[in-house]
């Protein structure tokens, strides 16, 4: 039986990993601007227009 | 047909900022501007390849009409200045982070964060959008802070730069602390309830003894977490309130929290039971949240306001020959200070250069502005519209009338209510501290002390107010939610129920009543021909009042011929001769020499043309009202008291009168402080419960001493007053709809407060006979806090419904 103590200390790691990631994502400021990285991942790296001569 | 057709091909709008061009003069490649300044910011970015700004969205550019002076920035090469701003410097890189209130588009993000191209020595920008703050790294090497400054201000984005920026140190607002602490709550509450599981189903001994033995240990382990780092809050608001003798809510939650926690501790290390570890990290986990959505902030608007976030913070003064910009808190007695247009003064000065077109309106409540000539004493707080000006300061930044005006007692008192959740809570703990000893007296006199703690201590986790918490917390986040998409923002969630309460609702007049800077002239008699008009225009042109501005401005520019002689009466109008003609304009009894009928049609100023003999009209000057204006007092007028305090003159007093009804009490000429009595007047003598609505900083004591201060403003980018709840001026007319479901908020935390006390009682029939069980608890919690959370979602989301709100 004792494998549910096995099961039990597997199953706190796969929820700790979770739980990490989190507050991770919250130390990096992931819950602190939401219109920011949507958008600026859109955004063309080389995103260039040429000039337009007068 | 054809002229039809013609007209609408004809509105051009500006490729920049998206506004109507009054002509095609100033374009670049078949691409229109409004005015010079959004040509030039469209070649700036057009010069560095950045015109995928336009691309991104239609004409994001915001206008550009108002120029801002070449040497504004000045101030920022002063390094004392410039030190209170960075954040960091090493002496290489410096980081700044402004905010910049224009922000509205993923094209500003873009464009800003791309500022590098412009200015070669930014290493790096990143945008906060929710802030409107942008995060700039520059090489002190390449550039410096004024240049940074004035480039942003180059492509349109004028940092927002205060007083308040270097008279406060800044606040780090980091909130993370609670979604750290929901986090681990959730985590160790669901980890718990899933070790729970093999107790609750091992009636039949399924379970060997000691697996069962250690998995209440790792639950033990789990449960420390949630005890001592997330419910900690509780812990401190109770013992806060403690200290303040004032028994808040979370006093109740502490005790219960703590009492089950050692309970379950002795459950277990005696081998008696599982304890109650899977109830208590979920009920903490559900409180957290419930308080996460009830107090999520609005970050880019602020609600504490004082006078030095409108304030400029450095101000030219007079150093031997030329003038230097010198920090606002720096200026002496005696110094000689220049304002240029559209800049507010900072100071009580005496005029001593220049015409002074003041716009007090901000500060008074005063919609004309007013007229000094030198030798003048110009109060703090007004704005210069005309010229340039040199003044001599007689009161320095902290003396002036105006920070008197702020240093009053009533804007040091934190508002305390006593609302309702505090006080059911108190009869609520009071009654179940009653049956607890009840219950404990019945057994112990049976002699069972066993079962007698037994009893006592299960009343109590039972009696944890936390289902009133969740009810409260979870309806006003909605409440909040509604109301903050109908761009109606409220500073803390105890103002819903502030404002439930209300019976008496007193307005400010200019701004808030009427539209800002917007007058509606209408000419009513025999038409004027043309050559009466620019004799007018001309006499117009003459007088320096306010009215006669506006009628000028009406009439438009006119060559007229030369004025013989005319004379202006104060307060009165004026006369001259053009043409051979005498003209007289002005108020109906100087006109018409005759006595003032006082005005039952007279709807706001009226202006009277008299050419030779003959009254030929009357020009009628009116404020333009909110939309909405009349619907709105229509609905309050049947339920509540209502009162209007203005800085202004009494001229629309009629107008309002008839509109307000006869019981309506209108009050003019009033200074800040006279608002301020009037409401504390109705508070103590009346006991009424005041709404104030009002827009300027004359009115911020009256909002701040009125049970609920709500500040309108025509966008939230605007500086409102302190207030406890700032209306955009495009909802004014749901003003009825909003205080009728801040009443319905009310009454749903009412009703679910009901519920959950059937809850308790279920829960305290188990208790009382000491029979709670674990399993019963951990039936009893999920359900009560689910049908609560999920019946005050509804029931608000049917509330804004029937209101018409969004």
């Amino acid at each position: 039986m004792s494998i549910i103590i096995l099961i039990v200390a597997v199953s706190i790691l796969i929820a700790g990993g979770f739980l990490i990631a989190f507050l991770w994502g919250v130390k990096d400021g992931q819950f602190d601007d939401n219109y920011a990285p949507p958008n600026r991942m859109l955004f063309d790296d080389t995103q260039k227009i040429k000039k337009i001569k007068k | 047909m054809k002229n039809n057709t013609l007209l609408t091909v004809d509105i051009t709008t500006c490729f920049h900022c998206g506004e109507e061009c009054s002509n095609k003069k100033i374009a670049i490649a078949k691409k229109y501007f409004c005015c010079s300044g959004c040509k030039m910011v469209y070649e700036i970015l057009n010069q560095n390849e950045l015109c995928a700004y336009y691309d991104l969205n239609k004409n994001p550019g915001i206008a550009q009409k108002i120029k801002v002076r070449a040497d504004k920035f000045e101030f920022l090469e002063d390094p004392t200045i410039a030190q209170k701003l960075i954040s960091f410097t090493d002496g290489k890189q410096t980081q700044i982070t402004f905010y910049l209130p224009q922000m509205h588009c993923s094209s500003c993000l873009w464009l800003l964060e791309n500022i590098n191209k412009i200015n070669k020595g930014v290493v790096s920008s990143r945008v906060n959008f929710t802030q409107k703050e942008a995060f700039i790294i520059f090489d002190n090497a390449q550039t410096n802070l004024r240049l940074v400054v004035e480039t942003l201000t180059a492509i349109g984005y004028e940092p927002h730069i205060s007083l308040q920026d270097i008279s406060t140190n800044k606040v780090n607002r980091s909130s993370n602390n609670r979604l750290y602490k929901i986090g681990i709550a959730g985590f160790c509450f669901a980890n718990i309830m899933m070790m729970s599981f093999p107790e609750y189903f091992s009636i039949g001994g399924y379970l060997e003894k000691e697996i069962g033995i250690a998995l209440r240990y790792f639950i033990v382990a789990l449960s420390l977490p949630v005890v001592f780092y997330c419910a900690s809050e509780f812990f401190v608001i109770a013992w806060k309130g403690l200290r303040n003798k004032f028994l808040n809510i979370d006093l109740p939650i502490a005790l219960a929290i703590s009492i089950t926690f050692l309970r379950s501790i002795y459950e277990i290390v005696s081998h008696t039971g599982a304890g109650y570890f899977d109830s208590m990290s979920g009920i903490v986990f559900l409180m957290l949240v419930g308080r996460l959505v009830q107090d999520k902030t609005y970050r880019s608007i602020s609600f504490d306001r004082d006078f030095k976030s409108f304030f400029p913070i450095a101000v030219k003064v007079l150093q031997g020959e030329r003038f230097r910009a010198i920090a606002v808190d720096k200026i002496k007695v005696n110094d000689v200070i220049q304002i240029h247009s559209n800049e507010l003064i900072p100071v009580d000065a005496i005029l001593s250069k220049g015409k002074a077109e003041i716009d007090y309106s901000f500060v008074s409540g005063e919609s004309l502005p007013v007229y000094k000539d030198v030798g003048e004493i110009v109060y703090a707080g007004g704005k210069q519209l005309g010229g340039m000006l040199e003044m001599i300061v007689v009161k320095e930044v902290s003396q002036s009338y105006l920070t008197n005006l702020w240093n009053k007692d009533i804007f040091k008192n934190e508002k305390q209510s006593d609302s309702t959740i505090h006080t059911l809570s108190k009869y609520f703990t009071i009654i179940v501290l009653l049956i607890g000893a009840i219950a404990a007296g019945y057994w112990y006199s049976y002699g069972a002390t066993q079962l007698m703690w037994n009893a006592l201590t299960t009343i109590l986790i039972v009696a944890c107010p936390c289902a009133l918490l969740l009810s409260s917390t979870f309806t006003n986040g909605n409440i909040l939610r509604i109301l903050s998409k109908n761009k109606f923002y409220l500073r803390h969630p105890d103002v819903i129920e502030d404002l439930s309460r209300i019976d008496h609702i007193v307005f400010d007049k200019t701004g808030t009543l009427t539209q800002n800077k917007k007058v509606k002239v209408t000419y009513e008699g025999v038409e004027l021909s043309n050559e009466q008009r620019s004799s007018v225009v001309g006499l117009l042109a003459q007088s320096a009042h306010p009215l006669s501005r506006i009628i000028h401005e009406h009439l438009g520019e006119c060559n007229s011929d030369e004025i013989v002689s005319f004379k202006t009466v104060i307060g009165k109008g004026i006369e001259g001769w053009i043409n051979e003609q005498h003209i007289k304009i002005g108020s109906d009894s100087f006109v018409q020499n005759k006595k003032t009928i006082e005005g039952i049609e007279s709807e706001g100023s009226s202006v009277f043309i008299k050419i030779d003999d003959t009254v030929l009209g009357v020009f009628k000057i009116k404020n333009s009202y909110r939309y909405g204006f009349t619907e709105v007092i229509q609905q309050l007028k049947s339920k509540y008291k209502l009162s209007v305090l203005s800085g202004d003159n009494g001229d629309e007093a009629a107008y309002l009168q008839s509109v307000l009804g006869s019981e309506t009490e209108l009050l003019f000429h009033q200074q800040s402080e006279e608002k301020l009595e009037y409401i504390e007047h109705l508070q103590t003598v009346k006991h009424a419960n005041v709404l104030m609505l009002g827009d300027g900083l004359n009115d911020s004591g009256a909002l701040r001493q009125s049970n609920v201060g709500i500040a309108l403003t025509e966008g939230t980018n605007n500086f409102t007053p302190a207030s406890d709840g700032i209306l955009d001026a495009s909802q004014f007319s749901n003003l009825y709809q909003f205080i009728t479901f801040a009443q319905f908020g009310r009454k749903i935390i009412i009703s679910s407060f009901v519920l959950s006390i059937v809850y308790n009682v279920i829960g305290l029939y188990f208790a009382i006979q000491g029979t709670l069980s674990p399993l019963v608890a951990a039936i009893l919690m999920p359900t009560s806090s689910l049908t609560i959370i999920l019946i005050t979602y509804g029931m608000s989301e049917y509330g804004a419904y029937k209101q018409g709100l969004k």
